[in-house]
């Protein structure tokens, strides 16, 4: 049974604020893998393209053929729980913090033995299994009950490997964007201790504001990401209890790049998208940084919502795909940088968003609420690319196969 | 002892006084709002260089930015359609001469306090004339309507059917500009047309009359209450940007001393 978990007592202010250690990081190349699925919520392993074989753990030669082509493939994530064990001591500083730590052997269906985290319902017999990142952002194995037992995301070692949001307090960047109520709702009922939101511009009246200012639990805060006085003023405000920052703050317009003569809206979608976000990181990043190991409401995750045309241009939205591929090689910067404090950051890749900027684009188009959930279940799960949407991900899909190919895909319609 | 030397005499002791009618710059001030398809007034924005540390181990600075149309503010004649032909339109062209210069100054604060729609009407005008004489030809001519005490949203006061704050009808700036032929004309609203003057016709009429007649504009005044209705001197000298259709300023005043008024 799964106590239920507790909000953090209030701190101590005379004791040091616990440190974030990370478990062990060295990896080999193809061992990355995992990491790489981990970070999509897949569950797969390497299976041999000759013989069929599954490999664990990961390796450069198939184990029964010596063939070297040993594509990633998603495997039923089920398995048998045939040996278990319990560190109490350990040398690591990491598990050390953590102990007792429950771990054990899974045998899965095509023959292989993982070595898997141990959830605390989990008994010698059949389970589930999830590929998940650890505090490192390294993929790792952990059994999970078959079934959903009561407080099941709240064993100590499965919010290890997540960023729940549940008793933490997340900050959302923009009040105003369409996705926010959707946002702050989903974070409520995700557990979220509170939720700041921040307000750009108070001296220009907005729709919504009163409801949401209304609701329990949410506060709306001054902050401007075009403005670097505002993101250090938020910071110096909110910086030490910003346990999950998620960056909402978009600017686009349509256009081709030759449809005007001037930089004014591109130059504003780089302040946004790009700017605004590298602001945003120089401010709260290292407080959050530092905070990766400070109980149950530690900084946990940062998110950014970014267009997929960051990975390849829409030449009809040509200003704010590149600003997005600017704001997505920034995110990776990012995750590097956050990772040493064992902070997740997470990339949401939308499609066309149901407002008024994809007016012309016909649907299926993002409502804020699939946003939302989008978002929530992967701090739940702990992610780092969660592709939003079927146009997000059949992009991301096509990017994968050959991003040339796709890349003219999208010109057509484009330059005339 | 020239004028010059009495300036400075004067200046000294007290009985001119200097007074600032000029909004800091600073990022959160309101500027103009349009309809989002169209490209917007940049708001204010610094970004620190250096302060005396590892950017810089002995100096601070900042890079700014804005528009042209940004803060208390200047319009050249070559900011409206009307007065793209105009001959030296742009600020870096107009005469000196014309930053320095008399002003005078209609309250209409009472007005605006009971209505954020108040118009300064040609009647307004003729009354105030009939306390403090006919308008000079060339003078500046200031709309007080105190609305430099407001702030936040109450500012460009934004509802769903445009902004509403105090400017003036067609035939109040026409009867300015034609009549009295004014140097250029000012307000403490974000514009020198009221919130709903794109209603009027012309649409925007201050910005139509004054810039088609090559006179200018200044907005986002601050605390036109400390100046009297006519003495004092305004100092307007908008940044010399080439082709700048207007400018960021910093609006001087020189007037009476307290002992003087």
């Amino acid at each position: 049974m799964t106590e239920p978990l507790q909000p953090p007592a209030k701190k101590n202010p005379q004791l040091r604020s616990p440190l974030a250690f990370l478990p062990p990081v060295p990896r080999s190349r193809a061992a990355l893998g995992l990491t790489a699925r981990a970070a999509e919520g897949r569950f797969a392993l390497q299976q041999c393209a000759e013989c069929g074989a599954v490999q664990y753990p990961p390796r450069d030669a198939c184990c029964k053929c010596l063939s070297t082509d040993l594509p990633w493939t998603d495997q039923p994530p089920h398995g048998e729980l045939i040996a278990e064990t319990t560190v109490r001591i350990s040398p690591d500083l990491y598990f050390r913090n953590q102990s007792p730590w429950r771990m054990g052997t899974v045998r899965l269906a095509s023959g292989v033995s993982v070595l898997c985290h141990l959830h605390g319902d989990v008994r010698k017999g059949p389970v589930r299994l999830a590929l998940l990142l650890d505090r490192a952002g390294q993929g790792t194995i952990m059994a999970l009950p078959e079934q959903e037992v009561p407080n099941m995301a709240d064993d100590p070692q499965l919010r290890e490997l997540g960023t729940s949001p549940k008793h933490r307090r997340v900050l959302i960047t923009d009040a105003r964007a369409a996705n926010a109520p959707a946002l702050v709702r989903a974070l409520l009922d995700a557990g979220a201790a509170m939720v700041f939101v921040g307000e750009s511009e108070g001296w220009r009246r907005w729709p919504g504001r009163a409801a949401l200012d209304a609701m329990e639990r949410v506060e709306i805060v001054p902050l401007d990401v075009t403005d670097s006085a505002s993101v250090r003023e938020a910071a110096g405000t909110l910086g030490g209890k910003t346990d999950i920052l998620i960056n909402n703050a978009v600017f686009l317009r349509p256009g081709g790049a030759l449809d005007r003569s001037d930089t004014v809206f591109a130059q504003q979608e780089l302040e946004v998208n790009y700017l605004g976000l590298m602001r945003l990181a120089q401010a709260f990043g290292p407080a959050m940084r530092a905070r990766g190991g400070d109980g149950i409401n530690s900084a946990a995750a940062w998110v950014n919502i970014l267009s997929a045309n960051a990975l390849a241009a829409d030449p009809t939205h040509a200003g704010y795909s590149a600003a997005s591929a600017a704001a997505l090689s920034l995110t990776q910067s990012l995750r590097a940088d956050l990772r040493g404090g064992g902070v997740r950051v997470m990339t949401v890749l939308t499609g066309p968003t149901d407002d008024e900027w994809y007016a012309e684009a016909p649907p299926p188009k993002l409502a804020p609420r699939a946003v939302a959930r989008a978002i929530v279940d992967g701090l739940e799960r702990g992610l780092e690319e969660v592709a939003c949407g079927d146009i997000a991900r059949d992009l991301v899909e096509r990017w994968r196969q050959d991003a040339k190919v796709l890349e003219r895909e999208l010109a057509e319609g484009a330059g005339r | 002892m020239s004028a010059l030397d009495m300036l400075a005499t004067e200046l000294a002791t007290g009985a001119v006084e200097v007074v600032d009618l000029t909004h800091t710059l600073d990022p959160d001030f309101p500027v103009i709002v349009l309809p989002p398809e169209f490209g917007q007034c940049a708001r204010f924005r610094m970004e620190e260089v250096s302060a005396y540390d590892h950017r810089g181990p002995s100096w601070k600075w900042h890079n700014i930015s804005m528009s042209e149309h940004t803060g208390t503010h200047f319009d050249a004649p070559s900011h409206w359609i009307t007065g793209r032909d105009q001959p030296n339109g742009a600020v870096d062209e107009i005469d000196p001469a014309n930053f320095v210069g008399p002003v005078c100054v209609i309250d209409c604060s009472q007005g605006a306090a009971q209505d954020e729609d108040f118009e300064l009407t040609p009647q307004v005008i003729a009354d105030w004339e009939s306390e403090h004489g006919r308008i000079p030809a060339d003078s500046w001519v200031l709309m007080r309507t105190d609305w430099s005490k407001r702030s936040g949203a109450e500012y460009l006061n934004m509802r769903e059917d445009g902004a509403h704050s105090p400017g003036p009808t067609p035939e109040a700036i026409r009867m300015l500009v034609e009549d009295r032929q004014i140097r250029g004309f000012g307000t403490e609203t974000v514009g020198t047309d009221a919130g709903q003057g794109m209603h009027y016709t012309p649409p925007f009429p201050a910005h139509h009359r004054l810039h088609g007649a090559g006179r200018y504009g200044l907005q986002c005044l601050s605390g036109l209450d400390r100046l009297p209705p006519t003495g004092a001197i305004l100092l307007a000298a908008p940044l010399k940007i080439r082709n700048g259709t207007g400018s960021p300023l910093r609006v001087l005043a020189l007037v009476p001393g307290k002992d003087r008024t």
